[in-house]
């Protein structure tokens, strides 16, 4: 990579897959989960994670020499606060339906462990444009692993992606329902999520032996 | 007795962790010990507390469109709901910094018990996430959000209890090894919340049923409480035979 050096990828590549901040760190799963029902959902989400974490780093990142250190996480809030109001106001001004879809969750991008976990780890310590890339590089990290739940909830539960009918059509019997296959109904409910996240993570750690917790 | 209805709602039927995943963050990594996971769903239950009728008087008196009406008939038409996640995580962090200099100066048992707890909480979602939900669900009156706060937290309570205690007996069962620690901890969790999504019918049942229920729970209201205790070790230990039922298909 032209544009960046070989420590500054590695901030963005890392997260994808060794340090991924959900199966990895265990950070930020109280929102990954309850909106992955569908993947348009899911995408919006990453996005907004990626918006806020990016910009919120470098904000810190500018202020981390006039911070005193025992209001830090008030100033935290309120930066990340701030950045999450104008998410939630982009989102309810051009997409309103998916705005409902995700209710509360916008909010709660706020006290996204993600978000408060960079932040204290990475940006108060590093210069703006490498804290970019970090918050970056976690964000996708978070995006992958709720595109890959969202992607497979979506098409199992209700068989469809981003509401396109891939799997043909379940009244008219086309497609693959032709064949007899009905659509899982389960995976659409909430503990399903949590199931996948835990089959992802067996898959990962089986693939890289290094990652296994002892007890 | 909406309030009682209330309560054990926000308990089984919207619990926390298991309907709508807050504090997740948390609830994974303090559940290695029983003793942990008791000292930080106390300071849950607390903060919840007093954060939800807290945030439920600024909603009603600052926030809500036409809020502000109390100050005069000019000021009807402002609508500052905009500004309500930076008021309610405000509300929350200043409450806790204020909680644990009360609680230290006052209780340094509890302190000790609690006290490292409480920095840890500003930032758990299930705290903002009470505050978000009493406002998305347009909870009338003081009375319920308290409940509503209470409810929440215990029932948030109940489900790090659970999970520890699963977790402390885990360690002595043969899981496979790419599974262990976080993974199957996200997969019990997930079968409890199917368990727990049978509480679902408690509050849909014929009416006749309902009513000799209610009667039964205004008498048991004093000993909430108890209750609450005894079911908690009855629905761990119904998590534990899962467990196990789980672990003999492991290993096969």
């Amino acid at each position: 990579m032209g544009l960046l050096s070989k420590k500054d990828s590695k901030l963005i590549l890392d997260p994808l897959a060794d340090n991924n901040p959900i199966t990895i760190q265990v950070l930020g799963i109280c929102s990954a989960l309850a909106i992955t029902a569908e993947l348009k959902a899911s995408i919006v989400m990453s996005i907004s994670v990626l918006f806020v974490l990016g910009l919120g780093n470098v904000v810190i990142s500018l202020m981390r020499n006039i911070i005193p250190s025992k209001i830090r996480i008030i100033v935290q809030l309120v930066v990340v606060a701030t950045l999450v109001i104008i998410v939630d106001l982009v989102l309810k001004a051009f997409s309103y339906e998916l705005s409902k879809t995700l209710s509360v969750f916008v909010g709660l991008i706020i006290t996204n462990c993600i978000i408060m976990g960079r932040f204290e780890a990475f940006a108060l310590g590093n210069g703006p444009w490498r804290s970019f890339l970090d918050g970056v590089g976690n964000a996708a990290g978070y995006g992958i692993i709720l595109v890959m739940v969202g992607f497979f909830r979506e098409l199992l539960g209700s068989g469809t992606l981003l509401g396109f009918k891939v799997l043909g059509d379940p009244i008219e019997k086309t497609g693959l329902y032709a064949l007899g296959y009905e659509n899982n109904g389960f995976m659409l409910l909430s503990p399903m999520a949590l199931i996948v996240v835990g089959i992802i993570i067996w898959v990962q750690r089986t693939k890289n032996k290094a990652l296994v917790e002892d007890h | 007795m909406e309030h009682i209805e209330l309560f054990f709602k926000s308990i089984f039927i919207d619990n926390m962790v298991f309907a709508t995943f807050l504090g997740m963050c948390s609830y994974l990594a303090v559940s290695k010990k029983v003793s942990t996971a008791v000292g930080l769903g106390a300071a849950v239950i607390f903060v919840l507390a007093i954060t939800v009728p807290l945030n439920w008087l600024l909603d009603q008196y600052l926030l809500q469109p036409g809020a502000l009406k109390w100050l005069g008939a000019e000021y009807i038409d402002y609508d500052l709901s905009f500004l309500s996640f930076i008021m309610f995580i405000a509300t929350i962090a200043t409450m806790v910094q204020l909680v644990e200099i009360v609680v230290e100066k006052f209780s340094p048992s509890l302190y000790n018990s609690l006290g490292i707890f409480l920095p840890l909480i500003a930032v758990n979602c299930a705290i903002l996430g009470g505050s978000l939900f009493m406002q998305s669900r347009e909870i009338p009156t003081l009375g319920l959000a308290t409940v509503y706060g209470v409810g929440s937290g215990i029932g948030w309570f109940l489900a790090i209890l659970a999970i520890a205690a699963i977790r402390e007996k885990i360690r002595y069962s043969n899981v496979p090894p790419a599974l262990r620690g976080l993974g199957i901890t996200f997969i019990i969790t997930g079968l409890m919340a199917i368990g727990f999504m049978s509480f679902g019918g408690m509050l849909t049942g014929g009416d006749e049923e309902a009513k000799s229920e209610t009667k039964t729970a205004v008498v048991v209201d004093e000993k909430v409480e108890e209750t609450i205790v005894s079911n908690a070790s009855e629905t761990t230990e119904a998590k534990e035979e899962k467990v196990l039922a789980n672990n003999i298909k492991v290993n096969e």
